[in-house]
Protein backbone atom coordinates (compact mmCIF):
# COMPACT_ATOMS: atom_id res chain seq x y z
CA UNK A 1 0.00 0.00 0.00
CA UNK A 2 1.21 3.47 -0.79
CA UNK A 3 2.52 5.37 2.21
CA UNK A 4 0.17 8.27 1.90
CA UNK A 5 -0.94 8.55 5.47
CA UNK A 6 0.72 11.88 6.26
CA UNK A 7 -0.93 14.12 3.75
CA UNK A 8 -4.20 12.28 3.46
CA UNK A 9 -4.79 11.86 7.15
CA UNK A 10 -4.09 15.43 8.10
CA UNK A 11 -6.58 16.58 5.53
CA UNK A 12 -9.10 14.04 6.69
CA UNK A 13 -8.80 15.10 10.31
CA UNK A 14 -9.24 18.72 9.46
CA UNK A 15 -12.22 17.91 7.28
CA UNK A 16 -13.88 15.78 9.88
CA UNK A 17 -13.30 18.23 12.68
CA UNK A 18 -14.54 21.04 10.50
CA UNK A 19 -17.58 19.03 9.56
CA UNK A 20 -18.35 18.20 13.14
CA UNK A 21 -18.15 21.76 14.38
CA UNK A 22 -19.74 23.11 11.27
CA UNK A 23 -22.66 20.74 11.38
CA UNK A 24 -23.54 21.81 14.86
CA UNK A 25 -23.06 25.47 14.04
CA UNK A 26 -25.26 25.02 11.02
CA UNK A 27 -28.15 23.76 13.09
CA UNK A 28 -27.91 26.72 15.40
CA UNK A 29 -27.56 29.32 12.68
CA UNK A 30 -30.35 27.77 10.70
CA UNK A 31 -32.65 27.69 13.68
CA UNK A 32 -31.74 31.23 14.67
CA UNK A 33 -32.26 32.63 11.20
CA UNK A 34 -35.58 30.93 10.77
CA UNK A 35 -36.70 32.05 14.17
CA UNK A 36 -35.69 35.60 13.45
CA UNK A 37 -37.57 35.49 10.20
CA UNK A 38 -40.68 34.63 12.15
CA UNK A 39 -40.95 30.95 11.48
CA UNK A 40 -42.80 29.36 14.40
CA UNK A 41 -40.89 27.74 17.23
CA UNK A 42 -42.45 24.37 16.48
CA UNK A 43 -41.20 24.46 12.91
CA UNK A 44 -37.68 25.35 14.06
CA UNK A 45 -37.69 22.45 16.48
CA UNK A 46 -39.00 20.07 13.84
CA UNK A 47 -36.39 21.03 11.29
CA UNK A 48 -33.49 20.90 13.76
CA UNK A 49 -34.76 17.57 15.05
CA UNK A 50 -35.32 16.31 11.52
CA UNK A 51 -31.77 17.05 10.45
CA UNK A 52 -30.39 15.32 13.52
CA UNK A 53 -32.69 12.35 13.00
CA UNK A 54 -31.50 12.01 9.42
CA UNK A 55 -27.91 12.11 10.60
CA UNK A 56 -28.63 9.39 13.14
CA UNK A 57 -30.59 7.34 10.63
CA UNK A 58 -27.84 7.42 8.02
CA UNK A 59 -24.94 7.40 10.49
CA UNK A 60 -23.61 4.08 9.18
CA UNK A 61 -23.63 5.03 5.50
CA UNK A 62 -22.23 8.50 6.21
CA UNK A 63 -19.30 7.28 8.27
CA UNK A 64 -18.56 4.43 5.90
CA UNK A 65 -18.48 6.80 2.95
CA UNK A 66 -16.23 9.23 4.82
CA UNK A 67 -13.78 6.45 5.62
CA UNK A 68 -14.16 4.79 2.21
CA UNK A 69 -14.86 1.54 4.02
CA UNK A 70 -16.44 -1.49 2.40
CA UNK A 71 -18.42 -4.23 4.10
CA UNK A 72 -16.71 -7.62 4.07
CA UNK A 73 -18.39 -11.04 4.03
CA UNK A 74 -17.34 -13.99 6.22
CA UNK A 75 -15.67 -15.48 3.14
CA UNK A 76 -13.57 -12.38 2.59
CA UNK A 77 -12.50 -11.97 6.20
CA UNK A 78 -13.05 -15.27 8.05
CA UNK A 79 -10.78 -14.43 10.98
CA UNK A 80 -12.42 -11.07 11.61
CA UNK A 81 -15.92 -12.52 11.34
CA UNK A 82 -14.98 -15.44 13.56
CA UNK A 83 -13.79 -13.12 16.31
CA UNK A 84 -16.91 -10.95 16.09
CA UNK A 85 -19.20 -14.02 15.95
CA UNK A 86 -17.74 -15.32 19.16
CA UNK A 87 -17.77 -11.98 20.93
CA UNK A 88 -21.42 -11.49 20.00
CA UNK A 89 -22.26 -14.97 21.28
CA UNK A 90 -20.43 -14.26 24.53
CA UNK A 91 -22.13 -10.92 25.03
CA UNK A 92 -25.48 -12.12 23.67
CA UNK A 93 -25.95 -9.33 21.18
CA UNK A 94 -26.92 -9.01 17.54
CA UNK A 95 -24.02 -9.18 15.18
CA UNK A 96 -23.27 -5.92 13.38
CA UNK A 97 -21.85 -5.74 9.89
CA UNK A 98 -18.10 -5.62 9.51
CA UNK A 99 -16.22 -3.32 7.19
CA UNK A 100 -12.61 -2.68 6.34
CA UNK A 101 -11.20 0.71 5.43
CA UNK A 102 -8.04 0.72 3.37
CA UNK A 103 -6.06 3.10 5.50
CA UNK A 104 -2.68 2.70 7.11
CA UNK A 105 -3.59 4.53 10.30
CA UNK A 106 -4.51 1.96 12.94
CA UNK A 107 -8.04 2.64 14.07
CA UNK A 108 -11.51 1.21 14.38
CA UNK A 109 -14.93 2.64 14.92
CA UNK A 110 -18.53 1.56 15.21
CA UNK A 111 -21.60 3.40 14.03
CA UNK A 112 -25.23 2.84 13.18
CA UNK A 113 -28.57 3.22 14.87
CA UNK A 114 -29.26 -0.36 16.04
CA UNK A 115 -27.05 -3.37 16.64
CA UNK A 116 -28.15 -5.06 13.42
CA UNK A 117 -27.87 -1.86 11.39
CA UNK A 118 -24.52 -1.04 12.94
CA UNK A 119 -21.22 -1.49 11.25
CA UNK A 120 -17.86 -2.04 12.90
CA UNK A 121 -15.08 -0.63 10.76
CA UNK A 122 -11.42 -1.51 11.15
CA UNK A 123 -8.59 -0.09 9.10
CA UNK A 124 -6.08 -2.26 7.30
CA UNK A 125 -3.43 -0.49 9.37
CA UNK A 126 -5.01 -1.87 12.53
CA UNK A 127 -5.20 -5.39 11.13
CA UNK A 128 -1.53 -5.26 10.22
CA UNK A 129 -0.31 -3.97 13.56
CA UNK A 130 -2.26 -5.92 16.15
CA UNK A 131 -2.08 -9.58 17.05
CA UNK A 132 -5.20 -11.67 17.50
CA UNK A 133 -5.84 -10.94 21.18
CA UNK A 134 -5.25 -7.22 20.75
CA UNK A 135 -7.56 -7.14 17.74
CA UNK A 136 -10.17 -9.00 19.76
CA UNK A 137 -9.90 -6.35 22.46
CA UNK A 138 -10.42 -3.55 19.95
CA UNK A 139 -13.39 -5.35 18.36
CA UNK A 140 -14.90 -5.92 21.80
CA UNK A 141 -14.47 -2.20 22.53
CA UNK A 142 -16.36 -1.31 19.38
CA UNK A 143 -19.05 -3.92 20.06
CA UNK A 144 -19.46 -2.38 23.52
CA UNK A 145 -20.22 0.95 21.87
CA UNK A 146 -22.87 -0.82 19.83
CA UNK A 147 -24.27 -2.63 22.87
CA UNK A 148 -24.31 0.58 24.88
CA UNK A 149 -26.26 2.29 22.08
CA UNK A 150 -23.71 5.07 22.11
CA UNK A 151 -24.66 6.42 18.71
CA UNK A 152 -28.21 6.98 19.89
CA UNK A 153 -27.16 8.38 23.24
CA UNK A 154 -24.77 10.87 21.67
CA UNK A 155 -27.37 11.88 19.11
CA UNK A 156 -29.84 12.62 21.87
CA UNK A 157 -27.12 14.44 23.78
CA UNK A 158 -26.35 16.70 20.85
CA UNK A 159 -30.03 17.37 20.32
CA UNK A 160 -30.36 18.58 23.87
CA UNK A 161 -27.43 20.89 23.21
CA UNK A 162 -29.22 22.34 20.24
CA UNK A 163 -32.38 22.58 22.24
CA UNK A 164 -30.49 24.45 24.97
CA UNK A 165 -29.27 26.95 22.45
CA UNK A 166 -32.77 27.37 21.15
CA UNK A 167 -34.19 27.94 24.61
CA UNK A 168 -31.74 30.72 25.35
CA UNK A 169 -32.60 32.39 22.10
CA UNK A 170 -36.32 32.22 22.54
CA UNK A 171 -36.05 33.57 26.08
CA UNK A 172 -33.95 36.51 24.94
CA UNK A 173 -36.10 37.19 21.97
CA UNK A 174 -39.24 37.01 24.04
CA UNK A 175 -38.03 39.49 26.64
CA UNK A 176 -36.91 41.93 23.97
CA UNK A 177 -40.22 41.68 22.21
CA UNK A 178 -42.01 42.48 25.44
CA UNK A 179 -39.98 45.63 25.91
CA UNK A 180 -41.59 47.08 22.83
CA UNK A 181 -38.83 49.65 22.60
CA UNK A 182 -37.60 50.76 19.26
CA UNK A 183 -34.92 48.28 18.47
CA UNK A 184 -32.43 47.93 15.75
CA UNK A 185 -33.36 44.50 14.45
CA UNK A 186 -29.89 43.85 13.17
CA UNK A 187 -28.32 44.31 16.62
CA UNK A 188 -30.89 42.07 18.25
CA UNK A 189 -30.22 39.47 15.67
CA UNK A 190 -26.48 39.74 16.27
CA UNK A 191 -26.89 39.31 20.02
CA UNK A 192 -29.13 36.31 19.49
CA UNK A 193 -26.53 34.79 17.24
CA UNK A 194 -23.69 35.43 19.68
CA UNK A 195 -25.51 33.82 22.56
CA UNK A 196 -26.46 30.87 20.39
CA UNK A 197 -22.87 30.33 19.40
CA UNK A 198 -21.72 30.59 22.99
CA UNK A 199 -24.30 28.06 24.14
CA UNK A 200 -23.31 25.84 21.31
CA UNK A 201 -19.64 25.98 22.32
CA UNK A 202 -20.45 25.04 25.88
CA UNK A 203 -22.62 22.17 24.73
CA UNK A 204 -19.77 21.10 22.51
CA UNK A 205 -17.47 20.79 25.52
CA UNK A 206 -20.12 18.90 27.45
CA UNK A 207 -20.68 16.45 24.64
CA UNK A 208 -16.94 15.87 24.45
CA UNK A 209 -16.90 15.10 28.17
CA UNK A 210 -19.77 12.66 27.71
CA UNK A 211 -17.90 11.03 24.88
CA UNK A 212 -14.82 10.47 27.07
CA UNK A 213 -17.01 8.80 29.63
CA UNK A 214 -18.52 6.50 27.00
CA UNK A 215 -15.03 5.52 25.90
CA UNK A 216 -14.13 4.38 29.40
CA UNK A 217 -17.41 2.47 29.51
CA UNK A 218 -16.57 0.71 26.26
CA UNK A 219 -13.06 -0.15 27.48
CA UNK A 220 -14.55 -1.68 30.56
CA UNK A 221 -17.16 -3.63 28.62
CA UNK A 222 -14.48 -4.96 26.28
CA UNK A 223 -12.24 -6.05 29.14
CA UNK A 224 -15.09 -7.88 30.81
CA UNK A 225 -16.34 -9.67 27.71
CA UNK A 226 -12.95 -10.92 26.61
CA UNK A 227 -11.49 -11.40 30.08
CA UNK A 228 -8.29 -9.94 28.66
CA UNK A 229 -7.87 -6.36 29.88
CA UNK A 230 -4.12 -6.57 29.35
CA UNK A 231 -4.54 -7.38 25.66
CA UNK A 232 -6.72 -4.30 25.24
CA UNK A 233 -4.21 -2.18 27.14
CA UNK A 234 -1.49 -3.50 24.84
CA UNK A 235 -3.55 -2.59 21.80
CA UNK A 236 -4.12 0.91 23.14
CA UNK A 237 -0.43 1.39 23.79
CA UNK A 238 0.51 0.06 20.38
CA UNK A 239 -1.96 2.22 18.53
CA UNK A 240 -1.54 5.45 20.47
CA UNK A 241 2.18 4.89 20.97
CA UNK A 242 2.67 4.64 17.24
CA UNK A 243 0.49 7.64 16.71
CA UNK A 244 2.76 9.61 18.97
CA UNK A 245 5.66 8.68 16.77
CA UNK A 246 3.94 9.69 13.57
CA UNK A 247 4.40 13.42 13.09
CA UNK A 248 0.81 14.03 12.14
CA UNK A 249 -2.50 14.33 13.78
CA UNK A 250 -4.30 11.37 12.57
CA UNK A 251 -7.72 10.89 11.04
CA UNK A 252 -9.32 9.26 14.08
CA UNK A 253 -11.83 11.90 14.56
CA UNK A 254 -15.26 11.37 13.23
CA UNK A 255 -18.46 13.27 13.85
CA UNK A 256 -19.28 12.53 17.50
CA UNK A 257 -22.88 11.90 16.58
CA UNK A 258 -21.98 9.40 13.95
CA UNK A 259 -19.17 7.23 15.21
CA UNK A 260 -16.94 5.97 17.96
CA UNK A 261 -13.32 5.60 17.10
CA UNK A 262 -10.96 3.49 19.11
CA UNK A 263 -8.38 6.20 19.60
CA UNK A 264 -8.87 9.94 19.33
CA UNK A 265 -7.65 12.13 16.52
CA UNK A 266 -5.74 14.74 18.34
CA UNK A 267 -5.00 13.83 21.87
CA UNK A 268 -1.30 13.18 21.88
CA UNK A 269 -1.56 10.24 24.21
CA UNK A 270 0.15 11.63 27.30
CA UNK A 271 -2.58 14.16 27.98
CA UNK A 272 -1.41 15.17 31.45
CA UNK A 273 -2.90 18.14 33.20
CA UNK A 274 -6.20 19.74 32.53
CA UNK A 275 -5.51 21.84 29.51
CA UNK A 276 -7.53 22.74 26.48
CA UNK A 277 -6.59 19.43 24.94
CA UNK A 278 -8.14 17.50 27.83
CA UNK A 279 -11.33 19.49 27.47
CA UNK A 280 -11.63 19.13 23.73
CA UNK A 281 -10.71 15.51 23.52
CA UNK A 282 -13.37 12.92 22.74
CA UNK A 283 -11.21 10.22 24.33
CA UNK A 284 -9.81 10.01 27.85
CA UNK A 285 -6.03 10.25 28.26
CA UNK A 286 -4.25 7.00 27.55
CA UNK A 287 -3.02 6.72 31.12
CA UNK A 288 -6.54 6.92 32.47
CA UNK A 289 -7.66 4.13 30.17
CA UNK A 290 -4.67 1.98 31.08
CA UNK A 291 -5.28 2.54 34.80
CA UNK A 292 -8.85 1.39 34.49
CA UNK A 293 -7.79 -1.75 32.61
CA UNK A 294 -5.13 -2.50 35.22
CA UNK A 295 -7.79 -2.32 37.93
CA UNK A 296 -10.00 -4.76 36.01
CA UNK A 297 -7.05 -7.10 35.51
CA UNK A 298 -6.43 -7.07 39.26
CA UNK A 299 -10.10 -7.86 39.92
CA UNK A 300 -10.01 -10.74 37.46
CA UNK A 301 -6.95 -12.22 39.12
CA UNK A 302 -8.58 -12.37 42.52
CA UNK A 303 -9.82 -15.71 43.70
CA UNK B 1 -30.65 -4.13 28.78
CA UNK B 2 -32.35 -1.49 30.86
CA UNK B 3 -32.71 2.13 29.93
CA UNK B 4 -30.33 3.18 32.70
CA UNK B 5 -27.66 0.79 31.51
CA UNK B 6 -28.00 2.32 28.08
CA UNK B 7 -27.71 5.82 29.49
CA UNK B 8 -24.65 5.05 31.55
CA UNK B 9 -22.88 2.94 28.96
CA UNK B 10 -22.68 -0.25 30.93
CA UNK B 11 -23.98 -3.71 30.38
CA UNK B 12 -24.35 -6.63 32.68
CA UNK B 13 -22.14 -9.51 31.72
CA UNK B 14 -24.39 -12.43 30.86
CA UNK B 15 -24.13 -15.58 32.91
CA UNK B 16 -24.96 -18.96 31.45
CA UNK B 17 -28.36 -20.63 31.33
CA UNK B 18 -27.70 -24.32 31.67
CA UNK B 19 -30.90 -26.25 32.21
CA UNK B 20 -31.68 -27.07 28.60
CA UNK B 21 -28.44 -28.99 28.29
CA UNK B 22 -30.09 -32.03 29.83
CA UNK B 23 -32.56 -32.23 26.97
CA UNK B 24 -29.80 -33.39 24.62
CA UNK B 25 -29.97 -37.16 25.33
CA UNK B 26 -33.67 -37.27 24.40
CA UNK B 27 -33.06 -35.28 21.25
CA UNK B 28 -30.16 -37.58 20.41
CA UNK B 29 -32.55 -40.55 20.30
CA UNK B 30 -34.85 -38.73 17.90
CA UNK B 31 -31.89 -37.77 15.70
CA UNK B 32 -30.71 -41.37 15.63
CA UNK B 33 -34.15 -42.76 14.77
CA UNK B 34 -35.14 -40.26 12.10
CA UNK B 35 -31.83 -39.16 10.55
CA UNK B 36 -29.47 -41.98 11.47
CA UNK B 37 -27.24 -39.51 13.27
CA UNK B 38 -25.24 -41.25 15.97
CA UNK B 39 -23.55 -39.39 18.83
CA UNK B 40 -19.76 -39.70 18.63
CA UNK B 41 -19.54 -39.93 22.39
CA UNK B 42 -17.61 -36.69 22.55
CA UNK B 43 -18.59 -33.25 23.67
CA UNK B 44 -16.81 -29.95 24.14
CA UNK B 45 -17.15 -26.72 26.04
CA UNK B 46 -15.60 -23.58 24.62
CA UNK B 47 -14.62 -20.63 26.76
CA UNK B 48 -12.39 -17.62 26.57
CA UNK B 49 -9.82 -18.03 29.31
CA UNK B 50 -9.57 -14.87 31.40
CA UNK B 51 -6.11 -13.64 32.24
CA UNK B 52 -4.72 -14.06 35.74
CA UNK B 53 -4.14 -16.74 38.31
CA UNK B 54 -7.76 -17.13 39.37
CA UNK B 55 -8.98 -18.47 36.06
CA UNK B 56 -5.99 -20.74 35.55
CA UNK B 57 -6.58 -22.30 38.96
CA UNK B 58 -10.24 -22.95 38.26
CA UNK B 59 -9.49 -24.38 34.85
CA UNK B 60 -7.09 -26.84 36.47
CA UNK B 61 -9.73 -27.65 39.06
CA UNK B 62 -12.28 -28.43 36.37
CA UNK B 63 -9.91 -30.70 34.52
CA UNK B 64 -9.08 -32.59 37.70
CA UNK B 65 -12.79 -32.97 38.37
CA UNK B 66 -13.48 -34.40 34.92
CA UNK B 67 -10.52 -36.76 35.03
CA UNK B 68 -11.60 -38.12 38.41
CA UNK B 69 -14.05 -40.57 36.82
CA UNK B 70 -13.08 -43.53 34.69
CA UNK B 71 -12.88 -43.24 30.92
CA UNK B 72 -10.63 -41.32 28.54
CA UNK B 73 -9.01 -38.18 29.98
CA UNK B 74 -10.16 -34.69 29.07
CA UNK B 75 -8.42 -33.10 26.10
CA UNK B 76 -7.63 -29.39 26.03
CA UNK B 77 -7.54 -27.72 22.63
CA UNK B 78 -6.70 -24.09 21.85
CA UNK B 79 -8.39 -22.86 18.70
CA UNK B 80 -7.03 -20.14 16.46
CA UNK B 81 -9.47 -17.59 17.83
CA UNK B 82 -7.93 -17.84 21.29
CA UNK B 83 -10.69 -19.95 22.82
CA UNK B 84 -10.09 -23.01 24.93
CA UNK B 85 -12.07 -26.19 24.27
CA UNK B 86 -12.35 -28.87 26.93
CA UNK B 87 -13.18 -32.08 25.08
CA UNK B 88 -14.74 -34.91 27.03
CA UNK B 89 -14.81 -38.38 25.56
CA UNK B 90 -16.80 -41.47 26.52
CA UNK B 91 -16.13 -45.02 25.47
CA UNK B 92 -18.57 -46.56 24.66
CA UNK B 93 -20.42 -43.40 23.55
CA UNK B 94 -22.74 -42.18 26.27
CA UNK B 95 -24.51 -38.90 25.62
CA UNK B 96 -25.90 -38.62 29.13
CA UNK B 97 -22.44 -38.91 30.68
CA UNK B 98 -21.07 -36.36 28.21
CA UNK B 99 -23.82 -33.89 29.02
CA UNK B 100 -23.28 -34.36 32.76
CA UNK B 101 -19.58 -33.62 32.36
CA UNK B 102 -20.22 -30.56 30.20
CA UNK B 103 -22.72 -29.31 32.70
CA UNK B 104 -20.17 -29.72 35.49
CA UNK B 105 -17.64 -27.58 33.61
CA UNK B 106 -20.14 -24.81 33.19
CA UNK B 107 -21.40 -24.89 36.75
CA UNK B 108 -17.88 -24.75 38.13
CA UNK B 109 -16.85 -21.80 35.98
CA UNK B 110 -20.09 -19.98 36.68
CA UNK B 111 -19.81 -20.52 40.42
CA UNK B 112 -16.46 -18.80 40.48
CA UNK B 113 -17.77 -15.81 38.61
CA UNK B 114 -16.45 -16.78 35.20
CA UNK B 115 -19.85 -17.55 33.66
CA UNK B 116 -19.43 -14.68 31.19
CA UNK B 117 -16.34 -16.42 29.79
CA UNK B 118 -18.38 -19.35 28.46
CA UNK B 119 -18.97 -19.40 24.73
CA UNK B 120 -20.81 -22.56 23.76
CA UNK B 121 -21.12 -26.29 24.20
CA UNK B 122 -20.95 -28.69 21.33
CA UNK B 123 -22.27 -32.24 21.00
CA UNK B 124 -21.20 -33.87 17.74
CA UNK B 125 -23.03 -36.56 15.74
CA UNK B 126 -22.00 -38.60 12.73
CA UNK B 127 -24.16 -40.12 9.98
CA UNK B 128 -23.31 -43.43 8.25
CA UNK B 129 -21.69 -41.56 5.33
CA UNK B 130 -19.30 -39.89 7.75
CA UNK B 131 -20.81 -36.40 7.66
CA UNK B 132 -20.53 -34.54 10.92
CA UNK B 133 -23.32 -32.58 12.54
CA UNK B 134 -23.16 -30.83 15.88
CA UNK B 135 -25.70 -29.47 18.28
CA UNK B 136 -24.31 -26.19 19.53
CA UNK B 137 -25.63 -24.76 22.77
CA UNK B 138 -25.34 -21.03 23.34
CA UNK B 139 -25.03 -20.46 27.06
CA UNK B 140 -26.01 -16.85 27.09
CA UNK B 141 -29.22 -17.55 25.18
CA UNK B 142 -30.05 -20.97 26.57
CA UNK B 143 -30.74 -22.14 23.00
CA UNK B 144 -29.44 -24.70 20.55
CA UNK B 145 -28.69 -24.60 16.87
CA UNK B 146 -27.45 -27.29 14.50
CA UNK B 147 -24.15 -26.94 12.70
CA UNK B 148 -23.35 -29.15 9.69
CA UNK B 149 -19.92 -28.26 8.33
CA UNK B 150 -18.79 -29.29 4.86
CA UNK B 151 -15.42 -29.07 3.18
CA UNK B 152 -13.89 -25.63 2.51
CA UNK B 153 -15.77 -23.88 5.28
CA UNK B 154 -19.20 -24.31 3.75
CA UNK B 155 -22.16 -25.43 5.77
CA UNK B 156 -25.06 -27.67 4.84
CA UNK B 157 -27.91 -25.40 5.83
CA UNK B 158 -30.54 -27.71 4.36
CA UNK B 159 -29.56 -30.43 6.81
CA UNK B 160 -29.37 -27.91 9.63
CA UNK B 161 -32.92 -26.69 9.06
CA UNK B 162 -34.16 -30.26 8.68
CA UNK B 163 -32.66 -31.18 12.03
CA UNK B 164 -34.31 -28.22 13.65
CA UNK B 165 -37.70 -29.11 12.16
CA UNK B 166 -37.42 -32.79 13.09
CA UNK B 167 -36.49 -32.23 16.70
CA UNK B 168 -38.77 -29.24 16.96
CA UNK B 169 -40.31 -29.77 20.38
CA UNK B 170 -37.45 -31.38 22.23
CA UNK B 171 -34.86 -28.64 22.31
CA UNK B 172 -35.17 -24.87 22.71
CA UNK B 173 -33.94 -23.81 19.26
CA UNK B 174 -32.35 -20.48 18.55
CA UNK B 175 -35.05 -18.64 16.61
CA UNK B 176 -32.72 -15.94 15.29
CA UNK B 177 -30.91 -17.58 12.38
CA UNK B 178 -28.27 -14.85 12.34
CA UNK B 179 -26.98 -16.24 15.62
CA UNK B 180 -26.22 -19.66 14.20
CA UNK B 181 -22.57 -18.77 13.96
CA UNK B 182 -20.26 -21.39 12.48
CA UNK B 183 -17.61 -23.14 14.56
CA UNK B 184 -15.31 -24.49 11.84
CA UNK B 185 -12.76 -27.05 12.93
CA UNK B 186 -14.21 -27.25 16.41
CA UNK B 187 -12.73 -30.16 18.35
CA UNK B 188 -14.83 -33.29 17.90
CA UNK B 189 -15.96 -32.23 14.42
CA UNK B 190 -12.93 -33.57 12.57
Amino acid sequence: MARTRYGTDRGLTARMFGTMFGLGLLYVILAAVMYSLGVSAIAVLLIAGGLLLAQWWFSDSLAMAAMRAHVVTPEQAPQLHGLVDRLCAMADMDKPRIAIADNDAPNAFATGRTAKRSVVVVTTGLLRRLDRDELEGVLAHELSHVAHKDVTVMTIASFSAILAGFMVRSAMWGSMMRDRRDQNTAIVFLVVMLVSVLVYCISFLLIRALSRYRELGADRGAALVTGQPTALARALQKVTGEMGAIPTRDLRQMEPVASFAFVPAFSRGSGGGFGLETLLSTHPPLQKRLDQLARIAADLGQR
Amino acid sequence: MGLLDGLFGRRKARGPNLDALFAVPTAAITLQVSLDLVPTGQGAVAFRAAEGRAFADIEAEVRALLDADSGPPVKVVQDHFGYTWLVVDTDPPDVSAVVTDLHAVNITLAEHGFGPQLLCTLVPFRDPAGHMVALVYLFKRGTFYPFAPEADERRDSVTELRIRDLVQGELPWEADLTRWFPVWDAPGLA
